[in-house]
């Protein structure tokens, strides 16, 4: 972690991991293809807040919206413009990294608790204009049968679009993690105070790494378009932040890969879930409540506790710092 | 090289710094004292930007620095050092000064470029100065508490800073730690050429390390003078030395 840029068995996994699922379509049945599918899409979400989240310790309590903003990009240039998937697909993250840049602006100026509220309030103002604006959004019916470049009209299609379009922004963000970009927001997360005094100015790195992740939360809207073919309001209500917040506690936030599995664990749940219960929102709720109790480091960080003491003794150590800060 | 002229800050009612003068001259190593509660820590918050002077004016190089970022105040050439570990615990030891390196070299923007290979030398050599390099892989937030406070020095280090502002830099340490602590700013200041504020509740310290000493009460100047001077004043002694403090 320290001395090498990827250490060679997680390139070795993570290569032999892409391989598997380059192959998976040839024998797997279409319904877990198209589940894998959503778990690409939720998995880079949960990463995007993960960068804000997990490094930057920036409570973005309201990660949701830009990936709505992403998806509803997307549709309607797609629909009401009818323009072409080459303008609009790469139309959708920056306009939600515009969004990204509006709502960070006002929210670094507070700090913690604070800037999850504000966030919670400004992401609110946009979902309630999708689900009432029905001319342009649909409303509360959202926009279905997008028309999509014909490539992409197959399970098949999509996955492999999706799966390339995230393992692109996966390494991206891996990149961004560890340049000194990405240190610099590590340490800001670790003591902000500190990283004023050694002349960072904190909230312009703070807005910058919210943009990006805004950004790609985008790229997941716009996966979701190309999975789903539709998009609602749903996409940028509070419960779906609260959702991927989880998924980032539960696979461990202070792991990279952390994420993934916990997007990974959250759709499967969620999928077996919804067979016997409407109640999904409650097994969330109640996942959450075991996590805090038993799991605080999230998945990742339990196995990192068990295999790498030392690591997480330090872990513990900044925990006990930001309590008393 | 600093001129403090006057300073005031007040909280609410109470006035934690009320009419503080200070003169740093280039290259020296000045302490301040003063009791518990005389405003030496508020006193450093003010120059270095953690608080913006009510009155008075803070000259940097000739230049009025009172009431800037503390990141700006940073890149004018001022470090400091924290009275607790004020360190990034989940980072390695090496990335702890490294990320204050890279912000000097205003770097810290930089998205696509790996940063293990940036500012390793500079990094490197402020380890090794403070002794901390055996160390650097391990991951700051589990070093000893000594340990902890020389890296919040390397930190500092890592600005590059003319002037270096420690907050009690040996509070909580053995005596040993102490010694070795204090022999480490006095050989760090001169190969680096470095000027030195500090405040210390050890006298001990504070006079065999000072050239010149300013005392503060009720977050007011007493007086500043060389260890000589200050020992001989006759204020001094009844409001700081005689009592409980000495």
């Amino acid at each position: 972690m320290f001395n090498k840029f990827v250490e060679p068995r997680w390139l070795l996994l993570t290569l032999a991991l892409l391989a598997a699922l380059l192959f998976l379509p040839l024998v797997a049945p279409l319904f877990y293809i198209y589940i894998i599918s959503v778990i690409f899409v939720t998995a880079l979400l949960a990463m995007s807040l993960n960068l804000v989240l997990g490094y930057g310790g920036i409570y973005q309590f309201h990660h949701a919206v830009f990936y709505g903003v992403g998806a509803y990009t997307a549709a309607l240039l797609i629909t009401q413009l009818s323009l072409p998937a080459w303008i609009s697909f790469p139309a959708g993250p920056l306009v939600a990294a515009l969004t990204g840049l509006l709502i960070g602006a006002f929210c670094v100026r507070l700090t913690k608790l604070y800037f999850g509220m504000l966030q919670i309030a400004l992401g609110s103002l946009i979902w309630i204009i999708v689900y009432r604006w029905y001319d342009v959004t649909g409303g509360d019916n959202g926009i279905h049968d997008i028309p999509l470049p014909e490539f992409l009209t197959s399970i098949h299609g999509a996955y492999y679009f999706v799966l390339i379009i995230a393992a692109v922004c996966v390494a991206l963000m891996y990149l961004i993690i560890k340049s000194p970009f990405g240190a610099t927001l590590q340490a800001i997360r670790d003591n902000p105070q500190r990283c004023e005094a050694i002349g960072i100015n904190v909230q312009h790195h703070q807005l910058i790494a919210i943009v990006i992740a805004a950004f790609f939360g985008g790229v997941a809207g716009v996966m979701f378009v190309t999975v789903e073919r539709s998009v609602f309001p749903g996409l940028l209500f509070w419960v779906l932040s609260l959702e991927i917040f989880v998924m980032c506690l539960l696979g461990g936030w202070f792991t990279f890969a952390g994420p993934i599995l916990g997007a990974a664990i959250v759709v499967a749940l969620r999928t077996v879930a919804s067979r016997y219960t409407d109640y999904w929102t409650t097994v969330l709720g109640i996942m959450l409540i075991l996590l805090i109790f038993f799991l605080p480091e999230g998945v990742m960080g339990w196995a990192r506790e068990r295999f790498k003491p030392r690591a997480s003794a330090a872990d513990k150590r900044g925990r006990e710092l930001d309590a008393a800060r | 090289m600093l001129r403090v002229e006057n300073v005031g800050k007040a909280f609410d009612d109470f006035m934690a710094v009320n009419g503080a003068r200070l003169t740093v001259e280039r290259g020296a190593l000045v302490a301040v004292i003063g009791p518990n509660g005389a405003g030496k820590t508020t006193l450093f918050n003010l120059i270095t930007g953690l608080y913006k002077p009510d009155r008075g004016k803070i000259i940097f190089e000739d230049k009025e620095i009172g009431g800037l970022a503390p990141y700006e105040i940073c890149r004018r050439g001022i470090a400091r050092a924290f009275q607790i570990a004020n360190i990034f615990p989940r980072l390695s030891v090496f990335e702890n000064v490294q990320v204050a390196v890279l912000a000097r070299q205003r770097k810290s923007h930089n998205l696509f470029q790996p940063a293990q290979n940036l500012a390793r030398d500079e990094t490197d050599a402020i380890l090794d100065n403070t002794g901390l390099f055996p160390q650097a892989r391990r991951v700051a937030g589990a070093l000893s508490h000594g340990d902890q406070r020389i890296l919040e020095i390397a930190i500092a280090l890592g600005s590059e800073p003319r002037l270096l502002i420690l907050d009690e830099p040996t509070a909580g340490m053995s005596p040993e730690e102490t010694a070795k602590t204090m022999n480490l700013v006095q050989q760090l200041a001169r190969a680096r050429g470095i000027t030195i504020l500090f405040c210390e509740h050890d006298m001990d310290i504070v006079f065999s390390f000072a050239q010149s000493i300013m005392v503060m009460r009720h977050g007011e100047t007493i007086l500043q003078g060389t260890p000589d001077e200050v020992r001989q004043n006759h204020q001094v002694q009844e409001a700081y030395l005689g009592g409980a403090d000495a």
